[in-house]
């Protein structure tokens, strides 16, 4: 399976895990949430620098499965907008691999 | 996929560090398993105690507590805790503190361990190593415990553990524990002379970035390779979270568990009511008649075994939601709730106690401890009691059996499961509007963050099942034993006072039928009679025990004594009073067992108080309406 991975985000700015698509990567940039909620964020993986995947979801979207750090965490969106990104520097076909 | 050929995880001999000169034999009282959820931790539990294991609850808090004896090589016996899961050593939920209070020796009821198991999941090493720095800074003689080394191999990671085992200062072993392999290593550790992990360099602990970047260093050094993603999980995903085939899978799964449950436990239940009433005959031709044989079949056999014949449909659905957790699919059940859920107010994560309150509500309230929001955690406490539980099933069954002809509706539903399936909904709709009033009120919270890791899948072990269904049965057994058989003892004696000329009186006169007809008024206007309210007093100790209690009266009774009991339940309630008498069940909290787990589980009186006022009210507001309206 195949997907566009990398740079479909609207706005390099204001990008957050929301923007990603099934398949989608970026890197995590920081996270907009209060210390204790982020810290449980990071002891899971989703530091900053950290290399985040967009999986499967619900039905509907929300909430949807994140790849990171070798596991898979399911995040609302509520929360999952609260994480901006920047878009995934590395070589597409990484993420491809990743994705399959 | 490679079967394990040149990768450097397959050995098997335990890696020995220099150890400081230990008092040879002094083996360890007590070794505590840590690790992070999901690491596969109560499992090797589960291969190091097998039976010698029981489940408490820490005094004071609502975790469970598991604690076991792994029996080493020599015969000597070491007593091991399974912790709650921990990501970290800053607790946020109530588990981890617990976990937290006990490995640094808070508890005054737990013993500090001696020795702790750090179970890692070696699929994960790089961020489970995480977890290595705050325990091993604790200073305890601590084995790592690489667990699913079979996972690793086959998806094509390796590690060094010797390397690792030199960058932590501490033993390192690797075993998959659900296969056996590598146990013995973890046996030895426990059964060797212990030495606590060797000053190592370790991260500023409340620095996450430093510590993932120091356990990212550690992997490194013992050439730590992720394995391959796992192509099952991904391949059974795409199909269980789908868009359209992911929310049918659902349905289909919980149709076919309570399906199941009427089903196939029938035969099952059958067999266990044949028991009882052979055994009940065999005490009856053996014992001469007397009061004390009356009180044995009548107090003790029926009523204990009107309880023990719902066993098989307990077991069947803690066997259901066992598969389903351990095979890693309720997280993703859990998943595609978390929208519905969000609609109440409540969360995914509430899906899985409201599962499991059909089958007991106790143990429903137990697991809601996973719930980080304690206003959440709260709500589903206070929402799980309306569930169906096979307690109220029973009562069901009997009255639907008694008012409602068998008939089939538009030629495939029976008319008896529709009016079933019907209470079903309602006890569930129940708990809906109720969740939806509290989370709007006085549970109000903010945006609920709802963080869920999705394990691996995985088949479900015949061991860990079948270690889960003993624990329910005897929690089970237990209750059947003492709380009903109390209830019902003092029932017959109470039936069997004052006596009159050294017989027992008529049921009218007695206690009991005096207690009945004191009540009498206040359950008049809800179409009862006194010897509903009998039961109904007896059933607040349990639901079930309403049809013993039904059966003794009206086996004492000369108006109904030759008929069973449908047809003198028949002869007492018109049936606007049989249905007042099923909702009045749909919605009272009639269970001391769950009166007494959500004061601990709250921490207090307020809650079940107000939660028994609050479906009491309903209880009677609804059978009154139901007396009144239907005629």
């Amino acid at each position: 399976m195949l997907q566009l991975s990398g740079n479909n985000q609207r706005d390099g700015a204001s990008a957050t895990l929301v923007d990603l698509r099934r398949g989608d990567a970026a890197i995590l940039d920081r996270i907009d949430l209060p210390g204790d909620e982020a810290r449980r964020l990071m002891e899971l993986g989703f530091l900053p620098g950290a290399r985040i995947t967009a999986g499967y979801s619900a039905p509907g979207g929300d909430p949807r499965v994140f790849q990171v750090d070798g596991s898979e965490i399911a995040l609302r969106r509520e929360t999952a907008r609260r994480m901006k990104t920047r878009p995934d520097g590395g070589s597409s076909v990484a993420a491809d691999a990743r994705i399959r | 996929m490679s079967v394990c050929g040149s990768c450097h995880g397959c050995e098997t001999s335990v890696l020995e560090l220099p150890r400081p000169a230990a008092t040879p034999g002094a083996t360890p009282k007590t070794v505590a398993l840590v690790g992070p959820p999901n690491s596969g931790k109560s499992t090797l539990f589960n291969r190091l105690t097998g039976l010698r294991q029981r489940v408490a609850n820490f005094p004071g808090v609502t975790v469970e507590q598991h604690t076991g004896v792994a029996e080493l090589p020599d015969g000597r016996g070491v007593s091991l805790i399974d912790l709650p899961g921990i990501y970290s050593m800053s607790p946020r939920s109530e588990d981890e503190q617990v976990a937290y209070d006990v490995l640094t020796g808070k508890r005054a009821d737990t013993p500090k361990p001696e020795a702790i198991l750090l179970v890692l999941d070696s699929t994960n090493l790089a961020r489970h190593l995480m977890l290595a720095a705050p325990i091993l800074s604790l200073g305890v003689p601590t084995l790592i415990v690489l667990n699913m080394a079979d996972d690793l191999r086959n998806r094509d990671g390796h590690v060094d553990r010797e390397a690792l085992s030199a960058q932590l200062g501490a033993p390192v072993a690797l075993v998959s524990a659900r296969q056996g392999e590598g146990i013995d290593e973890v046996f030895d550790f426990m059964a060797g002379a212990l030495a606590k992990p060797a000053p190592m360099e370790l991260p500023v602990l409340q620095d996450v970035p430093k510590c993932r970047e120091w356990a990212g260093r550690v992997g490194k050094q013992a050439s730590y390779q992720a394995p391959a993603p796992p192509q099952w999980t991904r391949r059974l995903d795409s199909v269980f979270l789908h868009p359209v085939a992911g929310p049918v899978v659902f349905a289909v799964v919980v149709l076919a568990v309570f399906q199941t449950l009427f089903t196939a436990a029938v035969p099952l239940m059958n067999g266990v009511h044949w028991l009882f009433d052979v055994s009940g005959a065999w005490i009856m031709a053996t014992l001469p008649p007397s009061l004390f044989r009356s009180l044995l079949i009548d107090g003790v056999w029926k009523g204990v075994g009107s309880v023990v014949v719902f066993l098989p449909q307990v077991l069947l659905l803690f066997l259901f939601i066992g598969i389903l957790e351990d095979s890693g699919y309720l997280a993703r059940a859990a998943l595609i709730a978390d929208r519905t859920m969000a609609r109440v107010g409540l969360q995914g994560k509430s899906f899985i106690p409201l599962l499991s309150a059909h089958a007991c509500a106790v143990p429903a309230i137990l697991s809601t401890r996973t719930i980080e929001n304690k206003r959440d955690r709260t709500a589903t406490i206070l929402i799980a009691p309306f569930m169906t539980c096979p307690a109220r099933l029973q009562v069901y069954t009997l009255i639907i059996a008694a008012f409602l002809p068998e008939r089939r509706l538009l030629g495939v539903f029976s008319s008896r499961a529709a009016a079933l399936l019907g209470l079903y909904a309602l006890g569930f709709l129940a708990a809906v509007a109720t969740a939806r009033a509290l989370k709007s009120s006085i549970l109000k919270s903010g945006s609920t963050q709802f963080l869920m890791e999705m394990p691996s899948y995985r088949w479900p072990t015949v061991q860990s099942l079948g270690l889960r269904l003993l624990d329910r049965s005897k929690v089970f057994l237990r209750r059947a034993g003492t709380v009903i058989l109390l209830v019902m003892v003092i029932l017959w004696v109470m039936a069997h006072v004052p006596t009159q000329g050294g017989r027992a009186p008529a049921i009218e006169h007695s206690f009991a039928g005096q207690i009945g007809h004191a009540i009498e008024p206040v359950i008049k206007p809800l179409g009862f009679n006194w010897k509903i309210g009998v039961g109904l007093i007896t059933s607040l100790a349990a639901r079930e025990t309403i049809i013993g209690t039904l059966g003794a009266i009206y086996g004492m009774d000369p108006e109904t004594q030759g008929g069973d009991l449908q047809s003198a339940i028949h002869h007492d309630l018109t049936s606007g009073g049989a249905v007042a008498l099923l909702i009045f069940f749909a919605f009272a909290m009639q269970c001391i067992s769950t009166i007494a787990v959500v004061r601990r589980e709250t921490g207090g009186w307020k809650w079940p108080a107000l939660q028994f006022g609050y479906m009491s009210v309903l209880a009677y507001s609804g059978a009154f309406l139901a007396a009144h309206l239907i005629r």
